[in-house]
């Protein structure tokens, strides 16, 4: 049904028909943010100077998902990829897609440097609180006493410390010409205009964007819909407050 | 007209040299992280950037300079990055990814001592790391100096090699030949006849995606198994056919030589004028020199280890060079001995002394 309807023209131009539907599993936040992605993609008309650049886990199954140039890399390495095409491409609009183990653990250098140099990039970020593909285990966003697959007993902040604010410690870092936010993929309208300011930010002002959306994952949460719906809403909201934490004066 | 008029003889450092090779060859973006002993190529990259209009990143670390380089060259620009030791541990991981990815780019490995960290000025113990280092089947290209002429002359070709082959290629030196001073022509490849590399974006070429074109996907993820093999057995199949027109070496005296001194990289000097005292000896001694590590010129080390009654590697490790020329004449019936010191310099007494024993114990085992 929902297909059909696309066909007749309601599907974004971005969104290449020939791979859908997704591989993201029922109930993911992935095709969410990236069908934000797309619809905004189509606003903005950056089909043709448009890269798209995914991570490994989760984020690699987006590879094909846009009628757009993109490749596919790992640990958050996406990151310094982009950095790399914009600095000999400056005309580009790129944007690196990473999950929270590959943006907050692995390739967090690569994410804070980013943003200290005011890369003209623009990173997004999608929090489900786990390490989705291999299998749930604890990431940097696990919420405390959140039980995944190597905190069974629930994550202790004790031991591990507390979860990782992405936004709030990259607005540290980055300067006033960055844009930082933090979105949710139940909040779909609010989710296309941080999108769109990320990625203007970029395309106007040469500058650095961040954005983390709060994702869902009720494959390795074993939740319902309703349940997925209340954990996004409600205990990762209460952890994971709503913000934008820099908005560049001229781009409000 | 190049950015080297004609030809001109200098004395100047290897990295300095690098820097000017790069230039010739064509690059137009480096992206680095400092770690001794290459740190001066970025000195004199970033100097001559205004006046030439380079672009240069000086990241957080290697990974994030060795994946720079990798969306530099997906890009379509000339791209290149230079690191050592603990540097090219880490960057084997994007070093892996553009094997599997062929995106071309040029490493300069100016080598130190390890493991680990260790000393700064010389070593030979990147051999194996640069060649099969990652998590992959080392489709690489390893170009290994002996002299700054060669830095210049395999800087360049490591471009040209790279951008048409699309498999990532080294130069491999090491920190004598990185800060030392010693006299070379440099000059304009295009006047000199040399092929330069071309490049061509690979993400982003001309049109829109899904209108004038298809899109670019480029991935390192596959679905099952097979895929992966399918899409590795090509790349694997046109680095064979590549191979035959990269394969390079270097043969001193071997047409009589009964003792087969084998070296690469700054050894081979070594190793030279070694077979010039050893035949001052009365002993027919001859030296090979692999130029390219991988692929390795096989069917050379076999011609020229022809006549040889005892092969002796000489190198500044425990064996990497040694492994490979096992390897290559598996079941020659010939004794390989090594002179191997791990992260020291060898100088042309020490091989004459060497051999010497070597070649009495060899008599005695008989």
């Amino acid at each position: 049904m929902i297909f059909e309807l696309a066909d007749k023209g309601l599907r974004p131009k971005a969104w290449r028909s020939e791979t859908k539907p997704h591989r993201f599993c029922p109930g993911c936040g992935h095709g969410i943010i990236l069908k934000g992605l797309a619809d905004v993609i189509d606003e903005l008309g950056i089909h043709e100077l448009g890269v798209f650049a995914c991570d490994i886990g989760c984020s690699l199954l987006s590879w094909d998902f846009f009628n757009l140039d993109s490749v596919q890399t790992h640990h958050g390495r996406t990151v310094p990829v982009v950095v790399g095409l914009k600095k000999v491409r400056p005309d580009l609009t790129v944007v690196a897609y990473v999950g929270d183990g590959g943006g907050y653990s692995i390739g967090l250098q690569h994410l804070i440097s980013s943003a200290v140099r005011n890369d003209p990039v623009t990173v997004v970020l999608a929090n489900n609180t786990l390490y989705a593909m291999t299998g749930g285990q604890m990431a940097p966003t696990t919420l405390s006493g959140q039980k995944t697959s190597t905190t069974p007993y629930g994550r202790s902040i004790e031991e591990t410390g507390p979860p990782f604010m992405g936004p709030e410690i990259v607005s540290a870092a980055a300067s006033d010409s960055a844009y930082v936010a933090r979105g949710s993929v139940t909040r779909f309208p609010e989710l296309k205009q941080i999108l769109k300011k990320a990625l203007l930010n970029q395309m106007l002002r040469s500058s650095f964007s961040f954005v983390e959306f709060l994702s869902s994952c009720p494959t390795n949460w074993r939740t319902k819909p309703a349940d997925t719906l209340k954990f996004v809403n409600e205990d990762m909201a209460r952890t994971f407050p709503l913000k934008e934490h820099r908005v560049p004066k001229d781009l409000s | 007209m190049g950015v080297i008029e004609g030809e001109k003889r200098q004395f100047m450092t290897g990295n300095e040299v690098v820097a000017w090779a790069a230039l010739a060859a064509g690059a137009k973006a480096m992206f680095g992280y400092p770690i001794t002993p290459q740190n001066e190529i970025m000195h004199y990259w970033t100097r001559m950037a205004p006046e030439y209009g380079l672009k240069f990143l000086q990241t957080e670390d290697e990974l994030s300079a060795g994946f720079a380089t990798l969306g530099g060259a997906l890009a379509g620009t000339i791209t290149f990055c230079a690191t050592a030791g603990p540097g090219n541990v880490l960057m084997q991981e994007p070093i892996s990814m553009a094997e599997m990815m062929r995106v071309p780019a040029v490493w300069v490995i100016q080598q130190r001592g390890g493991p680990s960290t260790a000393t700064v000025i010389y070593s030979q113990q990147e051999t194996r790391l640069t060649c099969l280092g990652g998590n992959g089947e080392g489709l690489r290209i390893v170009y290994s100096t002996a002299s700054h002429q060669d830095m210049f002359d395999y800087v360049i070709k490591a471009f040209w090699a790279a951008w048409k082959f699309r498999f990532p290629a080294f130069v491999l030196g090491d920190g004598y030949q990185a800060k030392m001073r010693e006299p070379v022509t440099i000059y304009d490849p295009e006047g000199a006849g040399v092929e330069l590399p071309v490049a061509a974006p690979i993400l982003k070429p001309s049109g829109v995606p899904s209108v004038d074109r298809e899109p670019v996907h480029m991935r390192n993820t596959f679905n099952i198994e097979e895929e992966l093999m399918d899409v590795l057995m090509e790349h694997i199949r046109d680095y064979s056919e590549m191979a035959p027109q990269i394969v390079e070496s270097e043969k001193y005296l071997c047409e009589d030589a009964e003792i087969l001194v084998v070296a690469h990289g700054i050894v081979w000097r070594s190793a030279k004028e070694a077979v010039l005292g050893l035949r001052e000896r009365g002993v027919s001694a001859g030296a090979f020199r692999p130029i390219t590590l991988r692929p390795f010129p096989e069917d050379d080390l076999r011609a020229a280890a022809r006549t040889a009654e005892l092969i002796v590697v000489a190198e500044s490790a425990y064996g990497q060079l040694e492994s490979m020329v096992r390897d290559r004449l598996y079941r020659i019936q010939v004794p390989i001995k090594g002179i191997l010191k791990p992260g020291v310099g060898i100088t042309a007494e020490e091989i004459v002394e060497g051999v010497t024993q070597l070649a009495e114990m060899s008599r005695s085992e008989g």
